[in-house]
């Protein structure tokens, strides 16, 4: 008897390198799929010895799409180590460019690398399944997207001098403040920004209205959820306590960052260099939670932008109120995101602090210790270092987005195979869907294996002896 | 006349690149008019042609066996070899690895750290790739042009590609290679 396994390799529109293995029964269904996330980079160990006010440079080589994240919590660590407290309107510089790099990154994944799933279908030929296909099928929306992407990535290059891998936050501050006309320049930006987004939603609803059956089925699963929260339970994405919800919704905890090795661990599998975070009191499984964008609106109980609330609104009314748990709608939750993100971005530049040039404390008061922390577009993001009494780092431990929702991801590949994929004959449309449930959470491979590397994923289909049954690839 | 190929693929880097190259905004539009996209990290076919590409472009050094697949492949498909950006002309930040070695930093992350459950180990699935010391592509394979900067410029990416798909030697000096 000969056991069949089919190989994804690489999941593509993803970032990083991910591999699906899915074994079969002998009846042709699937008993199990995996998720491997297949590279190691090391930057816990190799960044031993460098001096702590290097991490911000450093580190965003972890991500070059969301570098900005690891800056600014490099920065945040840095802030903690030598007990200088930013001025505020360091923080609110700091903060404007977070949102440019929500706006960046959650405008590229919907319009860019989701987007062709949702425009031209998971059963598209993948061929033209891309961005080109887009081009050809919608070119004016594919154009509006590209200058989303670029609205976000402006207000980056105007603060740190780089698209990628800026060069900006330091401990204490920032480096430079920020002109009136360069202020200017942003806020003309906003409302097309906006326009766009609305485009967007119309687009996620008319698609959601036509394919409600798929989202009921597509990986609908309970998991507690976790992310950052203003005083009053908002939304937040720059700075705050950390607040974990039950899979009813009702709050776990809530602490501050400084403290998050007594509320999670992280578990390792064989199978895969990614960890599995999870909440320590509940123990794993039971222990896991989802971060990003879902999450986060989970986690939420209200947005302090008027737009983005009213999304929220519609958001909450999924699930009447409890969490809503479909991972199709990460697509829906990211853009509210990116229209709180754009929202913030005139809020921002409005206040009259946005252009103070108080923009470093050099005051030092050094403790040596410190973790950094930032809700980055994938989720929560935890850099936490140790240094000695010159600043040399000791310890470095790194807990990434993605790595939050590597047990959700998981369990979608798992469940979105053994609902679409059937045999004897399985296409390519079948794998397309298992490939997109990894997609909807967006992950950021080379992030969560910072530690890990990158993140190539392949997909096999074995038999039940563990033989190979079928390798689909696609060329 | 049919219009050149080009794949591409990411190895040990952080993608940065490839963002890079979409930061060239509406020329990509460009771009699709000159040359077929082929396999590349956004769109899905997975693996260059098997009949070969025109421009193979890869990001990212080697760091385990997984992309060393990757770069022969490469290699062999494509008639010419672009290394793009710090990690894949030198091995970059990540080569920061060679110096404490594959072991302590495997160690560190899945042993040591101080948030791992007590008694994790390394993972060792065979579906897992091996991890090596840090390279540079050229270092495994041969390379035609090396495209240095973290990452290269937008400009600098759309003028190889520009340059190449219309059959033309691209040549990078003064204000195209720039080191920031």
């Amino acid at each position: 008897m000969t056991a069949q396994k089919i190989t994804i390799e690489p999941v593509t529109r993803i970032e990083g390198h991910a591999k699906v293995t899915i074994h079969m029964k002998d009846d042709n269904t699937v008993e199990h799929a995996y998720m491997h996330v297949n590279e190691f980079r090391g930057f816990e160990k190799f960044c031993e010895g460098r001096l702590y006010f290097e991490m911000p440079e450093i580190t965003p080589r972890i991500c070059g799409i969301c570098p900005v994240s690891h800056h600014l919590a490099a920065a945040k660590a840095g802030d903690a180590i030598t007990g200088q407290t930013p001025p505020r309107p360091a923080n609110l510089l700091r903060e404007l460019m977070h949102m440019g790099q929500i706006i960046q990154s959650h405008g590229m994944h919907f319009f860019e690398l989701a987007g062709p799933d949702l425009l031209l279908g998971f059963d598209a030929s993948p061929e033209i399944r891309n961005v080109v296909g887009l081009i050809g099928a919608n070119p004016d929306l594919t154009v509006k997207a590209v200058m989303l992407r670029k609205f976000g990535q402006e207000i980056i290059k105007t603060l740190g001098g780089r698209k990628i891998h800026p060069v900006f936050a330091l401990p204490g501050g920032v480096n430079k403040s920020l002109k009136i006309e360069e202020r200017d320049g942003i806020l003309k930006g906003v409302d097309t920004a906006i326009e766009t987004l609305k485009v967007g939603l119309t687009i996620m609803k008319d698609w959601a209205e036509k394919n409600m059956e798929d989202i009921n089925k597509f990986a609908v699963f309970p998991t507690g959820y976790f992310g950052l929260t203003t005083p009053d339970n908002g939304l937040e994405l720059y700075d705050g306590d950390v607040r974990l919800i039950s899979r009813e919704g009702k709050e776990m905890e809530r602490f501050p960052i400084a403290n998050y090795l007594d509320i999670i661990q992280e578990h390792v599998e064989p199978w895969s260099y990614l960890k599995f975070p999870y909440y320590k009191k509940m123990g794993y499984p039971d222990g896991v939670y989802r971060v990003g964008p879902l999450g986060r609106l989970n986690v939420a109980e209200k947005i302090d932008t008027p737009l983005a609330n009213e999304e929220l609104k519609v958001f909450k009314s999924l699930n009447k109120g409890k969490p809503v748990e479909n991972t199709l709608y990460y697509h829906y939750a990211r853009l509210i995101e990116a229209l709180f993100a754009t929202e913030r971005v005139r809020v921002l530049c409005e206040d009259p602090d946005i252009l103070s040039t108080d923009v470093l404390n050099t005051h030092k008061n050094y403790t040596g210790h410190g973790v950094g922390v930032i809700e980055a577009p994938r989720g929560t993001l935890i850099h936490d270092y140790t240094a000695d009494e010159n600043g040399k780092l000791l310890k470095v431990n790194l807990i990434v987005s993605t790595g939050h929702n590597n047990w959700a991801m998981s369990n979608a590949v798992d469940s979105v195979a053994k609902t679409y994929v059937k045999g004897p004959q399985v296409t390519e449309g079948m794998l397309n869907r298992v490939e997109a449930a990894i997609r909807a959470y967006d992950p950021c491979l080379s992030c969560s294996t910072h530690a890990v590397g990158q993140m190539p994923i392949q997909l096999e289909i074995l038999n039940p002896d563990g033989s190979l049954r079928q390798t689909v690839t696609r060329d | 006349m049919t219009k050149p190929k080009i794949a591409s693929d990411w190895m040990c880097g952080c993608a940065g690149c490839h963002m890079s190259l979409l930061d060239m905004d509406e020329r990509i539009l460009k771009v699709v008019e000159l040359a077929d996209l082929r396999s590349t990290p956004i769109t899905d076919m997975k693996e260059p042609d098997e009949s070969g590409v025109d421009v193979g472009v890869l990001e990212g050094g080697i760091n385990n066996t997984a992309n060393e697949e990757v770069a022969l492949k490469m290699r062999k498909r494509a008639k010419i070899l672009v290394a793009l950006g710090d990690c894949a002309v030198f091995g970059g930040v990540p080569a920061m690895r060679n110096f404490c070695g594959v072991e302590a930093a495997l160690k560190r992350a899945y042993e040591e750290s101080e948030s791992n459950e007590p008694g994790s180990q390394i993972p060792n699935d065979p579906e897992l790739a091996t991890m090596t010391k840090t390279r540079a592509i050229q270092e495994v394979v041969p390379v035609d042009y090396s495209v240095p900067g973290c990452p290269p410029d937008a400009d600098v990416i759309f003028y190889v590609l520009a340059e190449l798909a219309q059959g033309r030697k691209p040549e990078l000096k003064d204000e195209l290679l720039h080191w920031h």
